[in-house]
């Protein structure tokens, strides 16, 4: 630890090495056998054969994943074509987590900018702020954005109101709501890590560049930027993540036709027409996607963090 | 330098801020208002009454809701006290306990909830339930709960324990201290308040998790997240809106604590 610097400091770092294994023993088993165990049964299970009333017999199959990649006509007896239609659901998916990222950085960096460059007194309040809905039922506020997005909810009354547009817009069930659901369902996520970022600049940095006459928007573009990446990094990922995953925006913001990967999922395992090995194989191929992601970022942030010494 | 760094505000990003708590806070505060209408209908405005907060006690859901209520305080209050006590005994390990070889792949389980998407994590625990045939219901919520709760609670446990310095407890042993009085009347002390937000944090990530318990709880046993989507499956009726309300303003008044007890030792 770097806290070592003190003469005791590394002195005790090391006082519970003995206990070590016993201290961790209780996290080891419950995340062991509920967590990690179970991603490697979920593998499994996305190798068996499907039980008509939800589960699974134990014969090994490939059809899950046949059946996610390749059509075989309704009888499964033609020559297997692509099959678009889950492919075209990760898609969306993708696309979609990827613009409300992107949404929230816009929006997330001047605010995280704004409250690193306050007073050190009132940058807590501000934080604290921004902290709060982030810790607010997220199935509430998805409930919320739905009541507002409704036809005759407000944000059209007000829209009509001021005369912006004649007829109410039509946003639930589209995938302009679902959109404007991820990015309000993760956009304190953004804002806290950059903000942290930000914070740790050194703004001499600034001063720097500024006496040597660069213009206020090259200052940001130029230096601020590229050193808070590793927080615009870290934001990205966790806005991301979840919004790939997401199921309460897609579900109660969108519609069938705006179905996203957490809604695919999640009906195979409701009722008697679900598919256990499907959604698992689903969940697996959702879950090799984030580890990639996390895996070239990470390397990235490794970078980054070896550059800067 | 911090007089300097406000000679680097942009305009536009005051702005931009305001803009960015609008459009958090807008939609929970309208919410909040309309829980206070005395129509039926969610559209028009009726005038000020408190008659959904008693329909969502004395309606005709209110034994759904009482249950639910009753099962996601208890499945809250008991999922984060194990998780805390989890928490601290592997953050001990983890800030305290050296080098050594597992270090960064036990960093890597306890986080693993945090980085895994929630449906993958609810699916996985959904198909371990299956296989060694554990019945859906109350008990498998809250295990589940357990397990995810860990990270919320590590966080700011570990991060509390980084920041105490050694010497603390060195300066007790000294004194001839042994090493379970130097934690129960040094470190656990110091450490409270870092304990005491990573527990008000786990409870408040159990009561709001709704995509794992929505997996594991079978058929009969809804906490509130799930019954209220149940309900808002068929329509946002304005007794939604008031249990809403009531969860908002209980979230906000632990993260409030939460935040306050944190600061506490930022004075020292």
């Amino acid at each position: 630890m770097a806290g070592g610097a003190a003469s005791g400091g590394s002195a005790t770092s090391d006082a519970y090495a003995p206990a070590r294994g016993w201290l961790l023993m209780p996290a080891w088993l419950v995340l062991g056998i509920v967590v990690v165990a179970p991603v490697f049964l979920m593998l499994i299970y996305s190798f068996l054969t499907k039980e008509f009333r939800g589960g699974v017999i134990w014969e090994f199959s490939l059809e899950a994943y046949d059946q996610f990649f390749f059509d075989r006509g309704l009888f499964g007896d033609e020559p297997p074509t692509i099959q678009w239609a889950y492919i075209q659901i990760f898609w969306r998916s993708i696309w979609q987590a990827t613009l409300a990222t992107v949404l929230a950085l816009l929006i997330g960096f001047p605010t995280a900018y704004f409250i690193a460059t306050r007073p050190v007194q009132q940058r807590t309040v501000w934080v604290f702020l921004i902290t709060i809905p982030y810790w607010v039922n997220l199935l509430i506020r998805t409930v919320s954005m739905r009541f507002i997005l409704r036809d005759q909810g407000p944000l059209n009354d007000f829209l009509q109101w001021i005369g912006v547009i004649a007829e109410p817009l039509t946003i639930i069930n589209t995938n302009i709501g679902v959109q404007l659901g991820l990015f309000y369902s993760y956009l304190p996520f953004m804002v806290l890590p950059l903000y942290a970022a930000i914070e740790r600049y050194n703004f001499a940095l600034s001063e720097a560049a500024a006496d040597l006459y660069a213009p206020r928007r090259k200052i940001l573009t130029r230096v601020v930027l590229p050193a808070v990446k590793p927080g615009v990094i870290a934001g990205c990922i966790l806005v991301f993540v979840p919004s790939l995953g997401s199921f309460l925006a897609p579900d109660l913001l969108g519609g069938a036709r705006n179905f996203m990967i957490g809604s695919l999922i999640d009906e195979q395992f409701r009722g008697s027409a679900g598919n256990w090995p499907f959604g698992a194989a689903a969940a697996m191929i959702l879950l090799t996607l984030v580890l990639m992601v996390l895996m070239v970022l990470a390397r990235q942030q490794a970078r980054l963090e070896k550059g800067a010494g | 330098m911090r007089t300097g760094a406000a000679r680097f505000d942009f305009p536009g990003f005051k702005v931009m801020t305001f803009l960015c708590l609008f459009i958090l806070y807008a939609p929970l505060v309208i919410v909040m208002i309309y829980s206070f209408n005395d129509s039926r209908s969610i559209t028009t405005w009726g005038g000020f009454s408190l008659r959904w907060y008693v329909d969502v006690f004395t309606g005709p859901d209110s034994a759904k809701f009482k249950s639910a209520a009753f099962n996601s305080f208890s499945i809250a209050l008991i999922a984060a006290t194990v998780a805390t006590a989890i928490a601290t005994s592997a953050a001990l390990a983890m800030v305290r306990g050296g080098r050594f070889k597992l270090r960064t792949a036990t960093f890597g389980v306890i986080n693993l909830p945090i980085l895994v998407p929630e449906i993958v994590t609810a699916v996985a625990i959904l198909i371990f339930f299956n296989t060694i045939g554990f019945t859906r219901g109350y008990m498998t919520i809250l295990v589940a709960h357990i397990a995810f709760c860990i990270p919320f609670a590590y966080l700011p446990i570990s991060a509390r324990m980084q920041g105490i310095e050694g010497v603390y407890e060195q300066a007790a042993m000294d004194l001839y201290a042994d090493r379970k009085q130097a934690f129960r009347r040094v470190l656990l002390p110091m450490m409270m308040p870092g304990i005491f937000s990573g527990f008000l944090l786990a409870f408040i990530i159990s009561l709001d998790d709704f995509i794992i318990t929505n997996f594991v709880k079978g058929a009969g046993v809804e906490t509130l997240p799930t019954a209220i989507f149940g309900s808002v499956k068929q329509g946002i009726r304005p007794n939604i809106m008031a249990i809403s309300t009531m969860l908002l303003a209980f979230s906000t008044v632990i993260v409030t604590l939460s935040w306050l007890v944190s600061r506490i030792d930022r004075t020292k």
